[in-house]
């Protein structure tokens, strides 16, 4: 078959599954006073289209911003405006002022489940294709193979489709410029990448590879000559995108700088709920948000993610390739989601994005770590009556990319780039450590299945109301933490494939 | 898609794909069938077998044969275990979610019996040599073809419905029949036709194959039956298999005098010509001559429009409706005109036979000529067509162009029955999933060249006009309010075009064959 016919059909499977997923509910679905972020995402639209564009991150009698106040950037701001024009011309009631509020019926679920789907057919998918078909190695199955994975990839179904966010479209962007970068369209992957900023802050998890890749890139050619073109280039593209998104905000500092503080809310503390990161899983054996202050905190998590963050970062300045950025891409990531602060349990999205990239090149630790991350949101799911669609996507994609990329087979230590072990381990008896991982990857399953039937089934003793989400979001905390020093080590050691070496040389 | 793994490993992940797939429509629009088969979850539960086919507290009674509402029955015996309170007959409209979960989950088990019967139906497909690769394996195209049927797929697991169930039955026993273990796929489709009675349709292919391929045991010189070749214990087995599952199933309630009833709620005569929405057959066609033609009388002063019979024939209730200038059709006319239809594929195959694959034909001209003049006919019933002719579609090219036609437009034609707004996206990217799938699959399977008459390609994409048009054009228009049935007739009508097309194209092929056969 041709490879259209192949991908259209991929596409379409993911579009099956991704509105079968939407027919479930959403988060804070009849529940006053507060709802959920469905609730959020319809009151943005209400107030960016009722009120003026200056008062949309203010505090007035008609901006409630303790109800589910604007805390994202400008483009979040732009796309709840056009969505609010759409939603008016539907339906008045929708976005009528004040009087909206907690407005549920099937017909507005219907409008803002099409919206996101609307959303992710323009940025996310054909991002997703041309991606898997440009930079997979192998046959065009194999290709299509990787974009059906690619594209089955539970977690971000079930929060944009489930409890509902838009996700798709700043990952989409980030997707955008890594595309360009990695086709060499240096300005163009910035320009992308600047929206994806732009449309959400936590995009910033990603910005220092792009910056350390293009920085790197630079030096390369030669940083006193043609490589300064090329980085006061880059750096003027950044900012016209940028200028361009503030635009309206720019006449006021006190405007722009509003923004900013909204943006980033420093009071709210090292952590929120449970969140599979170091500092919740550490608070389980010391207290930190008692010992230290708010201050000090907010230095240690800096200084750590900083840490954390580094070596990849040099690493891929000394060295820029596609292969290197990529891995540097789920490094920072996950660097910023363990160790800094305020972090949401949906930023692991912003790690499993770059580690679906890898999705061919080592398949059965990429696997590993995405189902790893779909079941780190459990708890939020339970909450959003979630578990059916959970299950089934979950265990779509655990069969379905296990199958297709024969990750199961591919797992010898040359292929799972694990000689840096052998030397790093010398002091040990020799082992098979294919066979380990593999092994270590089943019980980590079972566990998994485990906790996720225990948090659906069990009623947790009267002591430990909490007891099955601390649980998962440790358990899911050793995981990432396991694929941080993995995939650092995978950096260090160097030799990317040869393939893909040949590609970026 | 599925990578060179070894041999066989395509098929458990095409089953479990589709398994999995099924299970995210279980919060989907449902229809009344739902309520349907639980109230008859819980008459087979909570009354004795006499009140069985008595009891009519809901509207929907028990009308399918005894061994369905066996089925019902062993259902039943697991449902209590999620919710008691959808057994009790009196709670009418009960889905709780329990019960959701419950029968959704059970149209996703039962379908394990067609699972398994697509894979005895790839066992039989011949094997081309020299395909590598997987895709352009008929068995596979086969196994995706079946498992991943659009209609299926809508029907059982959003409309809701068994016949996935049913399915399993009729292609288990033309498998066996292609195997040539032919007193199993006797007992198979005994079986199937006392769990519901609509494969009577078929029955003739099987009665008249069954007698001429398996109970006379030689053919003359020329082909023709030899009257002395009879075989009477072959004849005895059938008729001893046929009679103990009929008397199995109708027996008892031949004992407790109950036979009229039953057989009065399995042939409810007094339903129309038609469903509420047109089956597109050729009575679709008939009903829609017979407005336009009113219409003109209308227009040109020959006709009193008080005079006419007032019925909007495809706007909602089932009843019996007079033709406004063309003769009114009744239930016997109807009957004549199916078994004339059915009549020169019967024929066929009894001059002259030609194995399985001929049996099979003529199966599938029994269905589709049933499904073209029947009275009353669902949209669904189609489905009885495109399963079995998608095994000869993998076989011989002609009959893939055949099948493209009739898949498409009858997947087609059962867009209305999933009418809400929500399940639209679902609906349409599975329809073009699989309409891309079979056009690229059966064209790679059977390569060089197109599979279609340009004509025809322009008729299916004519199809897409007619979609856009129904399902996005009409309901934000002004018509909307004045003539709510249009989209329904255009579908209907566009659709039966290519139904009747494929009709008479495959007895085309029929009867080119048998001319072949003479000339030989």
């Amino acid at each position: 078959m041709q490879t259209w016919s192949l991908v259209s059909i991929c596409v379409l499977l993911g579009v099956v599954v991704r509105w079968g997923v939407s027919l479930n509910s959403y988060s804070g679905a009849g529940k006053p006073p507060m709802f959920g972020d469905y609730e959020a995402q319809r009151h943005w639209q209400e107030v960016t289209h009722n009120l003026p564009l200056h008062q949309w991150y203010f505090n007035t009698t008609n901006n409630d911003l303790n109800y589910w106040g604007l805390d994202y950037p400008p483009l979040t701001a732009y796309h709840s405006w056009i969505c609010a024009y759409v939603a008016k011309m539907i339906n008045p009631e929708w976005v009528e002022l004040h009087k909206s509020r907690g407005y549920e019926s099937p017909m507005h679920k219907l409008f803002m489940r099409s919206t996101v789907l609307v959303a992710d057919l323009l940025i996310y998918i054909p991002a997703v294709v041309l991606y898997c078909l440009y930079f997979t190695d192998g046959s065009s199955k194999k290709k299509v193979s990787t974009m059906l994975c690619f594209l089955l990839y539970p977690g971000l179904t079930l929060i944009d489709y489930g409890h509902f966010q838009y996700n798709g479209v700043s990952l989409g962007f980030a997707l955008w410029g890594i595309l360009a970068l990695g086709l060499g369209w240096d300005a163009l992957g910035s320009i992308a990448f600047s929206f994806a900023l732009n449309y959400k802050q936590m995009e910033l998890y990603h910005a220092l590879p792009f910056f350390c890749y293009l920085l790197g890139k630079c030096i390369k050619v030669g940083l006193m000559g043609r490589g300064l073109f090329l980085l006061v280039r880059i750096a003027a593209t950044v900012l016209v995108t940028f200028a361009l998104c503030w635009l309206p905000f720019l006449s006021d500092p006190g405007q722009a700088l509003q923004v900013v503080r909204r943006i980033f809310p420093v009071a709210r503390g090292l952590f929120e709920d449970k969140v599979a990161n170091t500092w919740c899983s550490l608070n389980t054996l010391i207290k930190i948000r008692s010992i230290l202050s708010a201050n000090t905190q907010l230095y240690l998590s800096l200084a750590c993610t900083l840490l954390a963050v580094l070596p990849s970062c040099i690493r891929l300045l000394t060295k820029p390739t596609f292969w290197h950025f990529r891995l540097a891409l789920v490094n920072s990531s996950l660097a910023f989601f363990l160790f800094s602060y305020q972090v949401h349990e949906k930023s692991i999205l912003l790690a499993a994005l770059p580690a679906c990239l890898l999705l061919n090149d080592l398949p059965l630790m990429v696997i590993w770590f995405l189902q790893a991350s779909t079941f780190s949101m459990l708890p939020l799911f339970l909450k959003d009556g979630l578990l059916v669609p959970y299950i089934v996507t979950s265990l779509a994609f655990l069969f379905f990319s296990i199958y297709l990329l024969s990750a199961l087979d591919r797992c010898s230590e040359d292929e799972l780039r694990l000689g840096a072990y052998n030397k790093l381990l010398f002091c040990l008896p020799k082992m098979d450590l294919g066979c380990l991982v593999r092994w270590k990857f089943y019980i980590s399953v079972a566990v998994m299945a485990g906790l996720s039937i225990a948090s659906a089934v069990l009623v947790p003793p009267p002591r430990l109301p909490d007891l099955f989400p601390v649980l998962v979001s440790v358990a899911a905390f050793l995981q990432f933490f396991g694929t941080f020093i993995y995939f650092n080590i995978v950096q260090f050691s160097g030799t990317s494939s040869r393939k893909s070496q040949k590609k970026n040389n | 898609m599925a990578a060179p793994v070894d041999g066989g490993s395509w098929f458990p992940a095409l089953a479990v794909g589709v398994s999995l797939l099924k299970c995210l429509f279980i919060n989907a629009y449902r229809s009344t069938d739902f309520e349907v088969h639980r109230n008859w979850l819980a008459v087979t539960h909570s009354l004795p077998v006499s009140k069985w086919y008595y009891e009519n507290t809901s509207e929907w009674t028990l009308d399918y044969p005894p061994l369905f509402a066996w089925f019902e029955f062993s259902l039943s015996q697991v449902a209590q275990h999620f919710d008691r309170n959808m057994l009790q007959v009196e709670n009418l409209n009960y889905a709780s979610p329990p019960t959701v979960l419950f029968q959704r989950l059970s149209v996703i088990f039962t379908d394990l019996v067609f699972i398994f019967a697509v894979r005895e139906c790839c066992r039989c497909v011949q094997v081309q040599k020299g395909s590598q690769d997987v895709l352009s394996r008929p068995s596979f195209v086969l196994a995706a073809l079946l498992l991943w049927n659009f209609g299926l797929l809508i029907v059982d697991h959003i409309h809701f419905q068994y016949n996935g169930f049913l399915f399993g039955f009729l292609l288990l026993s033309v498998a066996k029949h292609l195997q040539s273990q032919h007193l199993q796929g006797a007992l198979l489709f005994a079986i199937l036709l006392n769990l519901k009675h609509i494969y009577l349709y078929v029955a003739p292919a099987y009665g008249i194959y069954l007698l001429r391929s398996y109970c006379f045991t030689q053919d003359n010189k020329d082909g023709s039956v030899s009257w002395t070749s009879l075989s009477p214990l072959r004849l005895l087995g059938l008729c001893a298999i046929v009679t103990s599952v009929c008397a199995l199933s109708f027996g008892p309630f031949i004992a407790m005098g109950q036979l009229p009833q039953v057989l009065s709620r399995l042939f409810p005569f007094k339903r129309g010509l038609c469903h509420a929405y047109w089956a597109p057959n050729i009575w679709a066609l008939y009903n829609a001559l017979d407005k336009v033609l009113a219409m003109l009388g209308v227009r040109l002063k020959l006709l009193e429009e008080a005079e006419l019979p007032r019925a909007s024939m495809t706007g909602g209730l089932v009843q019996e409706f007079q033709h406004a200038v063309l003769p009114s059709v009744s239930p016997p006319i109807t009957l004549v005109c199916t078994l004339l239809s059915i009549l020169p594929a019967v024929a066929s195959i009894w001059r002259r036979p030609r194995g399985a694959r001929g049996f099979l034909r003529c199966l599938l001209l029994c269905a589709l000529g049933s499904f073209m003049f029947g009275w009353h006919v669902h949209e669904k019933a189609i489905l009885l067509a495109i399963l079995p002719l998608s095994i000869l579609a993998v076989e011989s090219r002609e009959d893939a162009g055949i099948f493209l036609v009739l898949t498409t437009t009858g997947h087609y034609s059962l867009f209305p029955l999933v009418f809400t707004p929500a399940e639209l996206p679902i609906k349409a990217a599975l329809m073009l999933a699989f309409t891309v799938f079979s056009f690229a699959a059966l064209r790679k399977l059977h390569s060089q060249g197109s599979l279609l008459h340009p004509l025809e390609i322009l008729y299916l994409l004519g199809l897409v006009v007619v979609a856009i048009a129904c399902e996005i054009v009409f309901p934000l228009s002004p018509w909307q309010q004045r003539l709510p049935f249009l989209p329904l007739l255009a579908t209907s009508v566009y659709c039966s075009l290519g139904v009747c097309y494929s009709f008479l194209r495959l007895y085309v092929s029929l009867l080119r064959a048998e001319g072949k056969h003479k000339q030989l």
